[in-house]
């Protein structure tokens, strides 16, 4: 090969390399895009005169009433900030136990065939859209639960979040099952040579050995509740009431933006408000996973010693 | 002694075994509500006619189509940069570097923004910023400055980067290490050993990557519901730049706008029952070429 | 190689697509807003491209807001609104078109007041109804109904029914925390059906499984129909807007003196509001 076709080469290739690069830079850009553009859309209620008549910042945390439509707006935040916290709350009370627990069999007692069934089944959960857990909630669940319990109140946040629940199972349980498998079987069998059942050593000692990474898997559904909003604005009933009465309805933030985004005069303080409620759930979001993931690859390096 | 104990410890399996069969359970329920609420209304007219009479009887072929126009463009989106991440991430990239761990990191942390949150990044950045700035520079208004299928998919392309991506790379690290020494050691660029035999070798992860995809894009509303995403449409979509319909948004508006709830019920199951069987058989597929790709990386090994 | 060609051409597709929908967009009449006016907006679009072969006409909904913001920024000829503009808004389009636009009622829609067909109340004052949506009546009982609390529903807050429910039946007063605001007037149908102690409120045309409460005023009690709407005896008689920029001209003016003849009110009819004229 003459020189000058080697040197052509090696400049196509790093053309490539310089491509691929910079097309795989662009996950960095997006997220920094996503967080200037909701940014640029909820500054104006800090630094726009004519905004601040109608919001400003403190509007977000003064009272307890989320009011935008009235003669005197109230833009507080407590009661949609609750309303999350509340349904992601009973969501996670439901999921954690259920997806940690057949995580917990799956991996330690079920047999090779039924294991092969459980996480394909698990993982069909998962591909049901939320659209459609929503309207199932909606449309049936809800019903059902309010005449079995005989309810006062039918769209609440309990029927909200085991419909959450539906939807944050599959991503719980996966998690955690990686967190457990990825404990080594010399645990087990230390275990049990020491005489230790297998439960005993499921639950002394393979369970502690992955809890960070069970944390993980649960901060990691935390952060899937928080934002999900189909389910909840379909199941929730959206009453923005500030109360810790779970059979009460609810409005979350995900929610209050899907449903008001569509009809409010842009550019007016309540669409500011609502890119800014985006921003609190981007920021909520993002510090709950960077946790979820910095505690599961503390996991990995404590199992495995530091990787890479 | 010894034997009360394992009663008790096999109680106890039980009882997480039972987790199992709660899960179980809710996937049948749901299914079983669908399929009973919503197999009568399926019919070969229900899939190849629009809906009429305000959503109260037809069917839901412009949803159909809608849907498959914008996965169609977000998935010519999201595979290229997708693939290529996943790529340089895997092939390129030294671990230690600060541009590797800060793309990894923002690919694990774009997995977890919420959907509604990409809605707003959509209405702010494609359709006012880039779409507005379009017809502004071009003179005109109202043509990119709207919401439309593309911006709607090109949402839904960056929500769906970073499955793509985890499943390219999952894909890749099935690639036995000693095919990459080999064709290199023949002589063969690094570029011509990816792209001749890491690459083919790859296909069927990434296939899984992209049939999720799929799969999780026709169910997403959220992110489409102020970027592109219309309440009805009397015709079919023709170009980018026109709004659409499609199915997940479509059930959320029989069940919530309808002039006639009883009568639209029925119809909202059909359409469900349409999306679900359309996500399974997806994941399904998925699932299955995964764990093909899977027992190749054991082997590997 | 392959992959080569096939970027290629999807890049070339790509950018035929892109300026085929720019020469072809600006010919279409477009019509932009308010989800309760879709089906009208889109039956006129139907019915009137059936006359005037060569007229294309675009209905997309999103909202009264997404509407008149479009109207102001310009990517919508005509926009549907279930509110009228606010002063906000008003200001917007005059800074940017120096008039203030043009209002045309469409058509007129009465809100009604659902209950559950279980519940044996007939009537209401506006007081009354006023009193349960501000979150001071609390009980059936004090209505003179079963002894159960109510179960308040309503729409969303920025939907342009909350808005003039709020003007013309709680005289702007604040709607009670507690009212559950779903997300369609098709829900709240839906849950005032489910909910035996329910109420709700919406247009005429979704009162389908559920009672239409009578509004007892000082002329005597009415129901929402052509008659009570259109003599304005029912008071929560509302008009549906066209809003234009400047006064209409051409081909969007003969679509909107057609849709105000009486062969476009005939649809109006149909799709279940009422005619303005």
């Amino acid at each position: 090969m003459s020189l000058q076709r080697k040197k052509f080469r090696y400049l196509g290739e790093s053309l490539i390399e310089g491509n691929i690069k910079a097309t795989a830079s662009l996950a960095i850009v997006v997220i920094f895009l996503i967080l200037f553009f909701i940014l640029r859309e909820s500054l104006p209620i800090f630094f726009n005169p004519e905004v601040q008549q109608e919001i400003t910042f403190r509007h977000f945390f003064s009272g307890i009433q989320w009011q935008p439509v009235s003669d005197n707006p109230r833009f507080s935040l407590w009661p949609i900030i609750l309303g999350s916290l509340k349904v992601t709350l009973i969501a996670l009370l439901f999921a954690v136990p259920v997806a940690v627990a057949a995580a917990l069999y799956s991996s330690e007692f079920a047999g090779g065939r039924l294991k092969e069934l459980i996480k394909p089944g698990v993982e069909l959960l998962a591909g049901i859209p939320s659209v459609v857990l929503g309207f199932f909630a909606l449309v049936v669940m809800a019903s059902f639960l309010k005449d079995l319990f005989g309810w006062q109140i039918r769209l609440n946040a309990i029927n909200a979040g085991l419909a959450l629940g539906f939807a944050v199972i599959p991503a719980i349980y996966s998690l955690a099952e990686d967190a457990i498998n990825a404990v080594p079987k010399s645990f087990r069998e230390a275990a049990l040579g020491l005489g230790a059942t297998p439960w005993q050593s499921a639950t002394k000692v393979v369970l502690p050995a992955a809890l960070p990474g069970v944390s993980a898997a649960v901060l990691f559904g935390m952060g899937r509740a928080v934002g999900e909003t189909m389910v909840v604005l379909m199941a929730a009933g959206n009453a923005p009431l500030f109360s810790f009465n779970p059979l009460e309805s609810t409005r979350t933030m995900t929610a209050t933006i899907a449903a008001e985004l569509g009809e409010v005069v842009f550019g007016s303080g309540h669409y500011h408000a609502l890119f800014f409620i985006g921003l609190v759930l981007f920021a909520v979001t993002f510090a709950i996973n960077l946790a979820s993931h910095a505690l599961f690859e503390g996991l990995m390096t404590r199992l495995y010693g530091a990787r890479k | 002694m010894n034997n009360k104990r394992r009663i008790g410890d096999n109680i106890r399996i039980g009882l997480t075994g039972s987790a199992v069969l709660l899960i179980a359970a809710i996937l049948a329920v749901i299914l079983g509500t669908i399929i009973i609420g919503g197999y009568k209304s399926l019919s070969c007219e229900f899939l190849t006619k629009p809906s009429t009479d305000g959503m109260t009887a037809g069917g839901i072929f412009p949803a159909i189509f809608g849907m498959v126009f914008s996965l169609l463009i977000m998935l010519i989106a999201v595979v290229p940069v997708g693939v290529a991440t996943a790529i340089y991430l895997h092939e390129y990239a030294r671990p230690g570097l600060l541009l590797t761990k800060l793309i990894r990191g923002a690919v694990n942390n774009l997995a977890g923004v919420p959907s509604i949150v990409f809605g707003l990044f959509g209405l702010g950045f494609f359709i006012q910023f880039i779409g507005g700035g379009l017809d502004h520079s071009l003179g005109q208004s109202g043509l990119f400055g709207q919401p439309c299928i593309l911006w709607a998919s090109l949402t839904l392309a960056l929500m769906n980067l970073p499955m793509i991506i985890v499943a390219t790379e999952e894909a890749l690290r099935a690639v036995p290490q000693a095919e990459r020494a080999g064709a290199l050691a023949l002589g063969a660029t690094k570029w011509q050993t990816i792209r001749h035999v890491v690459l083919p070798q790859a296909v069927s992860g990434i296939m899984t990557g992209v049939v999720l995809t799929i799969s999780r894009g026709a169910g997403e509303v959220a992110p489409i519901m102020f970027t592109g995403a219309a309440y009805y449409l009397p015709y079919l979509p023709k170009l980018p730049t026109d709004q659409f319909m499609t199915l997940g948004y479509h059930i959320f508006v029989m069940t919530t706008q309808s002039p006639d709830i009883d009568a639209t019920v029925p119809i909202a199951m059909g359409a469900t029952l349409v999306l679900l069987a359309l996500t399974f058989s997806l994941n399904l597929v998925g699932i299955v070429i995964r764990s093909h790709t899977r027992s190749q990386l054991r082997k590997g090994r | 190689m392959k992959l080569k060609t096939i970027i290629f051409w999807t890049s070339l597709a790509l950018v035929a697509i892109l300026t085929c929908s720019f020469v072809m967009a600006g010919k279409a009449i477009t019509l932009k807003g308010s989800d309760t006016l879709l089906l009208l907006g889109q039956r006129w679009a139907e019915l009137y491209m059936q006359k005037n072969p060569g007229v294309v006409i675009q209905v997309t909904g999103g909202g009264s807001g997404v509407g008149i913001a479009a109207l102001i920024n310009g990517s919508t000829d005509i926009c549907q609104a279930s509110r009228s503009m606010k002063d906000s808004e008003k200001k917007k389009l005059r800074e940017r078109y120096f008039n203030l636009g043009t209002e045309i009622p469409v058509a007129k829609d009465g809100v009604t007041i659902y209950i559950n067909e279980k519940n044996p109340i007939e009537e209401m004052t506006l007081d009354q109804i006023r009193d349960i949506y501000t979150g001071k009546t609390t009980n059936w009982f004090q209505l003179g109904g079963p002894d159960a609390k109510i179960i308040v529903y309503g729409r969303e807050n920025s939907s342009g029914t909350y808005v003039f429910f709020r003007e013309a039946a709680l005289k702007n007063a604040d709607y009670t925390s507690s009212m559950q605001s779903l997300p369609g007037t098709a829900a709240v149908v839906n849950a005032v059906a489910k909910d035996r102690f329910g109420i709700g409120y919406g247009g005429a045309a979704y009162a389908k499984g559920v009672k239409e409460v009578a509004i007892k005023t000082a002329q005597g009690s009415f129901r929402p129909n052509a008659e009570t709407v259109k003599s304005g005896q029912y008071p929560l008689a509302r008009d549906l807007y066209w809003y234009v920029r400047g006064k209409p001209s051409g081909e969007i003016k003969k679509l909107i003196d057609w849709a105000l003849s009486p062969e476009g009110q005939q649809v109006v009819a149909k799709v279940g509001y009422f005619t303005v004229k």
